[in-house]
């Protein structure tokens, strides 16, 4: 066996078994590193604004015409937490489905972004909203009334997904 | 009769004040520690609480005072409730002794800067406080009925045991240096910039060395080791209990840091020359002075505290206790003689 012994005593020299200068070294890296420029975001006055491939709150895309959901139940059936619920109703207009019901449980929602991906009207997309408070669990299920928002506003994602969906 | 009077109303009038003194101390060095640690690590630190976070450690213990308090099942209920009050009181009993400035004459009476500096057993009654300040510890450990909080208690005791021998050694040097246990003739001694730390570099490491072990503060912090003992001896305090170990903690650091000032620093000594700077010697003013110089003092080897904790690893259990006995303990007993062997030649 030629192997070296690699222990503290012959890897260290007098000064470093002496602990203090290194310390002192130490200490003097630890100071410089007081006077370097701060990174961090006072969170709730300075928001943070995310690009268009960040995969917020599930939402439902509301044209100026109407919504785009066909009520499908793609989503529904695709979402592995089984959060969404959709119940299908029709109309007289060309379109003829429409959801009278779509509920969210964003306490079962994983943000996996899989309603989005299997959405063949591009009707549920992700959103840029992260900060989701509920005070109780019915408030935590997201009704039609809170899911649909105006296509102005969602902009930035729907480019993000006609370029790399 | 009367005299008895004045001396218990001056005594109680100190009492309060340094009692009041030793938990804004604290106070401070909370916050203090917090912002340093923030700044080292790059960030900004507690600044919602007031202006700048000021008002963050009272925000903590209002918090602290609103929790339950937990008294575990199987706990040794008196001994648990004992425990904090042993670790706080024996922080502060140390300022007792502990002298803030020169003596001055105020309508005719001599008045001394401290509850009693002038005891002439200054320092033993240090170190014997020091030693019943393990109990505290201990004691919390052990009547937690907790293995956690159990393995930490054994360990500080053990910790604080091994560093008071040369912590002793160490003061044995300033001691034959200045041939009294009186800290405020030590400080005297001192007068003109021949600070203790220049006669005794040595000592002054090892007591320095020590006086971390003895607070339990890191590289040190062995008792309260977060990742193996989940919190140590205090895993089983809740509420004011906790936090009265959390402030005889910061006590204890302004404690260390007013003995390493009075022993090796100079003490409440001005960086001048007094009667340069227009103060008489036993004025009123000077003693003032004297108070602020040993405060500062204070604040910036608790500020050296708070620096280390942030800079340097926690010690293994068997590189600390070989460090307090192969190492420190020698060199302490070597720092003894040639203390001796110099003051015979000279």
């Amino acid at each position: 066996m030629n192997r070296k012994e690699n222990n503290e005593s012959q890897r260290l020299n007098f000064w470093e078994k002496l602990y203090l200068p290194e310390i002192a070294k130490g200490m003097g890296i630890t100071f410089r590193q007081m006077f370097k420029p701060k990174f961090t975001r006072q969170y709730p006055e300075e928001r943070w604004e995310p690009l268009g491939s960040y995969r917020g709150r599930p939402i439902l895309v509301k044209e100026e015409t109407g919504e785009r959901c066909v009520a499908c139940g793609l989503c529904s059936r695709v979402c592995p937490a089984l959060a969404i619920e959709v119940q299908a109703a029709e109309t007289e207009k060309i379109k003829e489905r429409y959801p009278i019901k779509f509920e969210i449980n964003m306490l079962r929602c994983i943000f996996c972004g899989f309603c989005e991906e299997v959405c063949p009207e591009e009707a549920i997309i992700m959103s840029k909203d992260y900060d989701m408070v509920f005070a109780s669990h019915e408030e935590a299920i997201l009704g039609k009334d809170r899911l649909e928002i105006p296509i102005a506003q969602l902009q930035d994602r729907l480019e993000y997904l006609r370029e790399y969906k | 009769m009367e005299e008895i009077g004045w001396i218990l109303l001056e005594a109680l009038i100190k009492a309060i004040v340094i009692f009041t003194m030793i938990l804004l101390a604290a106070a401070t060095l909370v916050y203090i520690e917090r912002k340093f640690s923030a700044f080292i690590q790059n960030r900004i630190g507690p600044n919602r609480a007031g202006p700048k976070g000021l008002l963050q450690p009272f925000a903590d213990v209002l918090k602290l005072f609103m929790k339950e308090d937990i008294v575990p099942d199987a706990a040794n209920k008196n001994l648990h409730r004992l425990a904090p009050i042993i670790s706080l009181g024996v922080t502060v009993a140390v300022y007792a002794v502990i002298p803030l400035g020169n003596s001055f004459e105020l309508a005719g009476r001599t008045i001394y800067m401290g509850i009693a500096p002038n005891v002439n057993i200054g320092i033993l009654f240090i170190l014997a406080l020091t030693s019943v300040g393990v109990y505290g510890i201990t004691l919390a450990g052990w009547s937690s009925n907790n293995k956690y909080s159990l393995l930490g208690g054994l360990r500080s005791s053990a910790q604080m045991i091994s560093y008071e021998l040369s912590m002793g050694l160490a003061i044995l040097g300033v001691i034959m240096v200045s041939g009294s246990l009186n800290l405020n003739d030590i400080v005297v001694h001192q007068s003109g910039w021949m600070w203790n730390i220049l006669l005794q570099p040595l000592g002054f490491i090892i007591f320095l060395v020590s006086a971390f072990a003895e607070t339990n503060r890191t590289p040190f912090d062995l008792p309260e080791a977060e990742p193996e003992l989940v919190g140590g001896y205090n895993t089983e305090y809740t509420g004011m209990k906790f936090g009265m170990f959390f402030l005889a903690e910061y006590g204890n650091m302004a404690t260390s840091s007013a003995l390493i000032a009075t022993l090796y620093l100079g003490g409440w000594q001005l960086p001048v020359n007094p009667e340069w700077i227009g103060l008489q010697e036993g004025s009123v003013w000077l003693a003032l002075a004297q108070l602020a110089t040993i405060i500062i003092k204070i604040l910036l080897l608790s500020c050296f505290f708070i620096w280390v904790r942030w800079t340097v690893p926690r010690f293994r259990y068997d590189q600390l206790m070989n460090l307090g006995w192969k190492v420190l303990l020698p060199l302490a007993l070597l720092n003894v003689i040639a203390t001796g062997v110099v003051m015979f030649l000279i």
